[in-house]
């Protein structure tokens, strides 16, 4: 172990001041590079595809499906925890919302009952791994199926329509078209993301609850000692991806018009995948918004790109594993090294 | 308060846990200024002293009075709004956030609603690392994770992190364990600025050289009770020594 005083001493002119920029954000220059390249093969393989508006439109309808989530999630992996009951919370969520639209006529009240199921799923999730002590993975396993099985039970496995929903004033503000001239639109959901993820982005990093879950995340036992209230973020991370997955489930049912019993069922693996690929460590104590921002984007492009690009649809587990794999291979590297 | 008064008062404190007796009714004062050794055998009371101090346990009797005031300690917080800090055996530091995030763990600087002012945090950072931990390699700076560091390093951010919150008791538990030479000198010297600031400390270290040299005073503790308290003048290295062997012995101070 070398002492300080050497170390000035062994190293008196060296212009080096600290970690470069480059070195503190390489996680997040690695996945832009990973989209980068991403692109390139699918301009390269589909150009005219890949040079229209349309698919971009169409990405930007379905990405805050589960985008939303995965900004939501990278605060619980960053705490070392992890949810697998975020969509079974969008379920039944989105019961909630499309019940009570039904019933009531109201948007605004389908769309408070539907937050408050979030907060309630949250909440169960944060007091079940830190009052009752259960870790996470066993205890949102088990809200995984509680509130998955609610939904078959209350909806006895039947949908619910709600195309009456086009006309209300509130519908557009979900998933409204906004025309930018020409084959420009914009999708109103696409805002509401990108709003989320400079809101969720300037908590992580710039907000005295963001600097607390990394804290709490990277060394639990320092941080009570240190007075942060390690059950309260922790209980608020699992409210906020509880909310989060409320809130997407309006965007999808205003799209679809249509309430499944499986609603939200496809989601885990896409949404946690997006965070892991964006280089957020599931050991806790780091994590990057902006590397699940583009992880989101990523993995919203590989389906579709994967096809124009003349591959089966066949291929498209095949190339999520490959890039999973690849993606978190380079960040346990990097954290060898660092 | 006046200038003699001391800035520590224990009267009489006791602790049991269950039917066991940790403190047998502890009477100790910490001047202004001073720096306090506690000293003594595993199993002395020592940690458990410390946390009655800094309100980790509440005693089972007795006073404490801080600043001419008499106060009771509900938890962690308390004790540190009123100007006692502790530098933890275990450091209490994240290894993977910046030295910036680390000073100010929990009592953040914000602007408004919470959110952080960063240039105010990273400026205080390193005016304390200059001053305060004498961290001035230039290969550490605001922004180097703490990980990076070594061990007398990392305790320099502990004790840096204690001084900056203008505390005025600064509690420190082993801090030189683990270390090397050189940089348990670095740390035994930065006890030493605790009293060049003002400010007292209560110090438990287990090697009586660290001790001698660093105390003005050294307060002996054996199975729950104060058996001995002596200014440095009064004893040299070697009678501190012979009488910590005397106690292990004969169980009582010659």
């Amino acid at each position: 172990m070398s002492s300080v005083a050497s170390d000035t001493k062994d190293r008196p002119a060296e212009p080096q001041h600290g970690p470069s920029f480059l070195w503190r954000n390489r996680f997040q220059i690695a996945i832009i590079g990973m989209l980068v390249v991403l692109y390139a093969v699918f301009l390269i393989g589909d150009w005219r595809t890949y040079t229209s508006f349309d698919i971009y439109r169409s990405f930007m309808i379905s990405i805050p499906f589960f985008g939303i989530m995965a900004l939501a999630a990278t605060y619980v992996v960053t705490l070392g925890e992890i949810d697998l009951s975020f969509p079974s919370i969008y379920g039944l969520a989105g019961w909630a919302f499309s019940a009570v639209y039904v019933a009531s006529g109201s948007f605004p009240v389908a769309f408070v009952v539907c937050i408050l199921v979030g907060v309630v799923g949250g909440l169960v999730n944060g007091l079940l791994v830190t009052k009752i002590g259960i870790p996470s993975i066993v205890a949102t396993i088990g809200t995984m199926f509680l509130w998955r099985g609610l939904v078959n039970v209350l909806t006895q496995g039947q949908g619910i329509p709600i195309a009456q929903i086009t006309d209300d004033p509130w519908h557009k503000l979900f998933v409204g078209q906004i025309p930018l001239g020409g084959p420009v639109v914009i999708p109103a959901q696409f805002i509401w993301f990108v709003a989320a993820a400079l809101f969720f982005g300037v908590l992580f990093k710039r907000h005295r609850f963001g600097s607390h879950v990394l804290f709490v995340g990277d060394d639990e036992q320092s941080a009570r000692m240190m007075g942060i209230h390690v059950d309260r973020v922790k209980i608020a991370c699992f409210v906020i991806l509880g909310v989060s997955a409320a809130f997407s489930s309006v965007f999808l049912l205003n799209q679809m018009l249509f309430f499944w019993a499986t609603t939200g069922d496809g989601y885990l693996l896409t949404t946690l995948a997006a965070v892991f690929i964006g280089g957020t460590s599931v050991f806790g104590g780091k994590g990057t918004m902006i590397g699940t921002f583009v992880g989101v984007l990523i993995i919203a492009s590989l389906e579709p790109g994967i096809i124009s690009i003349g591959l089966s649809g066949f291929w498209t587990q095949f190339v999520y594993g490959l890039l999973i794999t690849i993606s978190v291979s380079i960040y346990a590297l990097m954290l060898k090294r660092g | 308060m006046s200038e003699t008064e001391p800035l520590l008062v224990l009267r009489n404190i006791r602790k049991s846990f269950g039917r066991v007796e940790v403190l047998k009714g502890i009477d100790l004062e910490i001047g202004k200024g001073e720096i306090v050794a506690l000293v003594g055998d595993n199993g002395a009371g020592k940690s458990t002293l410390i946390k009655v101090i800094t309100g980790v346990h509440k005693p089972s009797a007795g006073e404490i009075v801080f600043k001419g005031q008499p106060i009771t300690l509900k938890n962690v917080q308390a004790s540190r709004l009123l100007g006692i800090e502790t530098v933890y055996q275990e450091r209490a530091l994240a290894d993977q956030q910046e030295l910036w995030r680390n000073i100010f763990a929990g009592r953040e600087l914000t602007r408004f609603l919470g959110f952080l002012d960063v240039a105010a945090q990273k400026r205080e950072t390193g005016r304390l690392m200059r001053s305060g931990m004498g961290l001035t390699s230039r290969a550490i700076t605001v922004d180097s994770e703490v990980k990076g560091l070594s061990g007398g390093e990392k305790q320099s951010v502990a004790i840096g992190r204690a001084l900056y919150f203008d505390a005025d008791l600064i509690i420190l538990d082993e801090p030189t364990m683990g270390l090397s030479l050189k940089e348990t000198e670095r740390v035994l010297a930065f006890v030493r600025s605790i009293r060049e600031q003002g400010k007292s400390a209560i110090f438990i270290d287990h090697n009586i050289f660290h001790v001698h040299d660093t105390a003005d005073r050294f307060v002996i503790l054996d199975r729950g009770r104060v058996v001995g308290q002596f200014h440095r003048s009064e004893l040299t290295h070697q009678q501190l020594v012979d009488m910590m062997i005397a106690l292990h012995e004969a169980g009582q101070v010659a």
